[in-house]
């Protein structure tokens, strides 16, 4: 019984980090019907910067939080410009194409530099362990860095000018141009704040598991699900779902074997798509 | 009279030329493989690729490969598999049919051997594997498929061995990846283990694709387990030790494949002190080599060469060239019956271990005189490093059992 408890409790606190991971991802889809498919590339962006900032400089893991949370941003708003700005309006298979053949451009280039050696980056960091089982201390910390900055997003798009301005735009683009938004400029801001929010996930789970430069695929496919599972567009609702992938995950894996536990993941996919097919936290489309 | 001769003169020179470019030809051998410079397996494949490069410099450094009167250079065709099953049969069909190969090595992994030997054998061409452990392609009756390394099969004999020795009532927890290699390695192990009179208390293999293995481990944890064995390939087994590690999962034993044989997995620090790899080579174990390099000699020209330690996927990789090469000289000619000839009676001691292939139909080609050995992650010189542990005959340091109380 305990060590159901204890999968559930682990599940949780890994689905909140991969709740982070989808939320740059739902919030550009939110805000521009875009599906960035460099996601998996950027979340190994933040693990690499993660593991060069933490062993060349030797500082905390935790340190490098700040300046892949920026550098993610200005990386962003480049894709931006360069992947997604003419392909914004038109059919969605066009912003589809050439965000995966930058995600192909740039596994590429990481692959040919570092090639798929594994990575792994060292936290020593207390954990909580209840009879046999320990939850680690960087799960832990994982789990509350990511509530807390699902929670700050919260406040910068419903507190702050910009983040009204975001979901203005998300509401109806035309409507925020002709009172003055300048919505180039926040479609540009919000690829950047996805992407940051993309790299600070892949630096988080840096700290939990070793990696490598393709390591972002898997989490980039569990971003999928859990925006299903969170609702289309719906930033704050990716974190709720990330929570319902990592609980189903604990929940399924000390019954079945574990082999059966992405069966039934994708199972629920197809489930949730046909019975709320904007997903279970789904908002207003557009809303944010 | 003179502008006749001159003229035949230049007959003569036509038809030399003509007969000549054969010739030249034929005393270049070109061996074609596919490598996965690209994708999940490209840090093993990268160290078998050495091994065939090296392997060849070698060769052509001390004028090629001498056979029936010849000297014959050694050229390789290789394309990148990207990792991708699907791929190799397309580039193998490709290597014999428009670049000419004579002969194959295999791609890295079973699960690109084995589409890639179809072809092989569809067209009649030797192949040599190192990179595919799997023991399925050598029961369909191929005869020109023939492997250097050992089978899947016995990868975890030695393991077995030694914990039973260690702890003849151990409980064992069998967790591995769910693709041909990893699931044929343990399904023989669980038979193994328990004709040892061990108890397997969980089997359960997982998706390739697996990121978190936290409720995995937990699940180990319920089984009462006080041993761990399995794993697959790279970033899974890798992955597997650092959780176990992080969650205190108390193992006294932890045996992982492929993972720990390469020095990154050092890189765990702690969480990799005391795991357990089968290695098909190391360093430290010498045989006495009727031919070739010693094990001393090659770690030492290896890193030289390309300033990394050569680990057991590079010593493979080498003994293919060996192995082709040997059996070449044997039969004084580049054909492909003779050489095959020349293999199946191969029976011979490199730096890489005793080679022999089996030679009845159900199992042609596997490799049956091979022994691997099993090395532990313990401190050398103060740093994360392999010893072997295993058979003690060939031991380099004393096995270290049970693992300290967070494995």
């Amino acid at each position: 019984m305990l060590g159901i408890l204890a999968s559930i409790i682990d599940g949780v606190l890994v689905g909140l980090v991969y709740g982070l991971a989808a939320m740059g991802l739902t919030l550009i889809w939110g805000v521009m019907d875009v599906i960035n498919l460099t996601h998996g590339a950027m979340i190994v962006a933040g693990m690499m910067a993660l593991y060069l900032l933490a062993n060349a400089l030797g500082i905390s893991p935790y340190l490098t939080l700040p300046p892949v949370l920026i550098g993610g941003f200005f990386v962003g708003v480049a894709l931006y410009w360069v992947a997604i700005h003419r392909m914004v309006g038109r059919p969605p298979l066009m912003s589809l194409l050439s965000t995966f053949a930058v995600n192909l451009i740039l596994i590429g280039v990481a692959t040919a530099v570092w090639g798929t050696a594994l990575f792994n980056v060292d936290v020593a960091l207390p954990g909580v362990t209840i009879g046999r089982y320990t939850f680690p201390g960087p799960h832990i910390l994982a789990a509350a860095l990511a509530a807390l900055i699902a929670g700050l997003l919260y406040v910068f798009l419903h507190y702050t000018r910009t983040g009204k301005a975001m979901r203005a735009v998300a509401n109806n683009r035309e409507a925020a141009e002709l009172v003055g938004i300048p919505t180039t400029r926040l479609l540009a801001i919000s690829v950047g704040v996805g992407v940051a929010l993309a790299g600070v996930s892949g630096m988080l789970i840096g700290t939990l598991f070793p990696f490598t430069i393709l390591s972002g695929d898997g989490y980039q496919l569990k971003g999928f699900i859990v925006t299903v599972l969170g609702g289309f567009g719906n930033p704050v609702g990716a974190l709720l779902g990330g929570v319902a992938l990592g609980l189903l995950e604990g929940l399924v894996t000390p019954f079945v074997p574990v082999s059966w536990t992405l069966v039934i993941e994708f199972a629920l996919f197809v489930l949730v798509l046909i019975a709320f097919p904007g997903g279970i936290f789904a908002s207003r489309r557009g809303a944010l | 009279m003179k502008r006749l001769s001159t003229k035949r003169l230049c007959l003569f020179a036509a038809a030399a030329t003509l007969f000549a470019a054969p010739a030249f030809a034929e005393d270049t051998i070109t061996i074609g493989f596919t490598d996965s410079q690209t994708g999940p397996l490209n840090v093993d494949s990268l160290g078998q690729s050495r091994g065939y490069e090296f392997w060849r410099d070698e060769v052509n450094a001390k004028g090629g490969i001498k056979a029936g009167g010849k000297s014959y250079m050694v050229k390789f065709v290789s394309y990148d598999d990207q990792s991708v099953g699907g791929r190799v049969q397309q580039l193998y069909t490709r290597l014999i049919n428009q670049d000419h190969a004579q002969f194959l090595f295999s791609s890295y992994s079973s699960g690109l051997t084995a589409p890639a030997a179809v072809i092989s054998e569809q067209y009649g061409k030797i192949m040599i594997d190192s990179g595919g452990a799997e023991e399925k392609p050598f029961e369909l009756g191929n005869k020109y498929l023939f492997m250097v390394i050992t089978s899947a099969t016995h990868y975890m004999s030695g393991a077995i061995a030694a914990l039973k020795e260690k702890n003849p009532h151990a409980k064992i927890a069998m967790v591995y990846s769910d693709d041909p290699f990893s699931k044929d390695v343990m399904k023989a192990a669980k038979e193994q283990a328990e004709a040892a009179g061990l108890q397997v208390v969980m089997d359960e293999s997982y998706a390739p694709s697996t990121t978190d293995f936290g409720p995995i481990v937990n699940k180990i944890i319920s089984s009462n387990a006080d041993a761990f064995m399995g794993g697959g390939h790279y970033s899974d087994g890798a992955t597997l030790a650092r959780q176990m590690y992080d969650q205190k999962a108390n193992m006294k034993w932890v045996s992982i494949l492929v993972a720990p044989a390469d020095d990154k997995f050092g890189e765990l620090g702690p969480a990799a002190m005391g795991v357990t790899v089968p290695s098909q080579w190391e360093a430290q174990v010498s045989y006495k080599p009727q031919f070739g390099p010693t094990t001393a000699e090659f770690a030492k020209a290896f890193q030289d060469k390309f300033n990394a330690r050569a680990d057991y996927h590079a010593a493979s990789g080498y003994t293919d060239g060996m192995i082709l090469q040997h059996a070449i000289e044997q039969a004084g000619s580049i054909d492909q019956e003779k050489v095959t000839a020349a293999l199946n009676s191969t029976d011979v001691t490199t730096f890489f271990g005793h080679i022999k292939f089996m030679t009845d139909p159900g199992h042609h080609g596997l490799q049956e005189a091979h022994e691997m050995v099993l090395a532990q992650w313990q401190k050398v010189n103060g740093k994360p490093g392999r010893q072997v542990v295993w058979p003690t005959a060939a031991k380099s340091a004393d096995l270290i059992y049970p693992l300290s109380a967070s494995q």
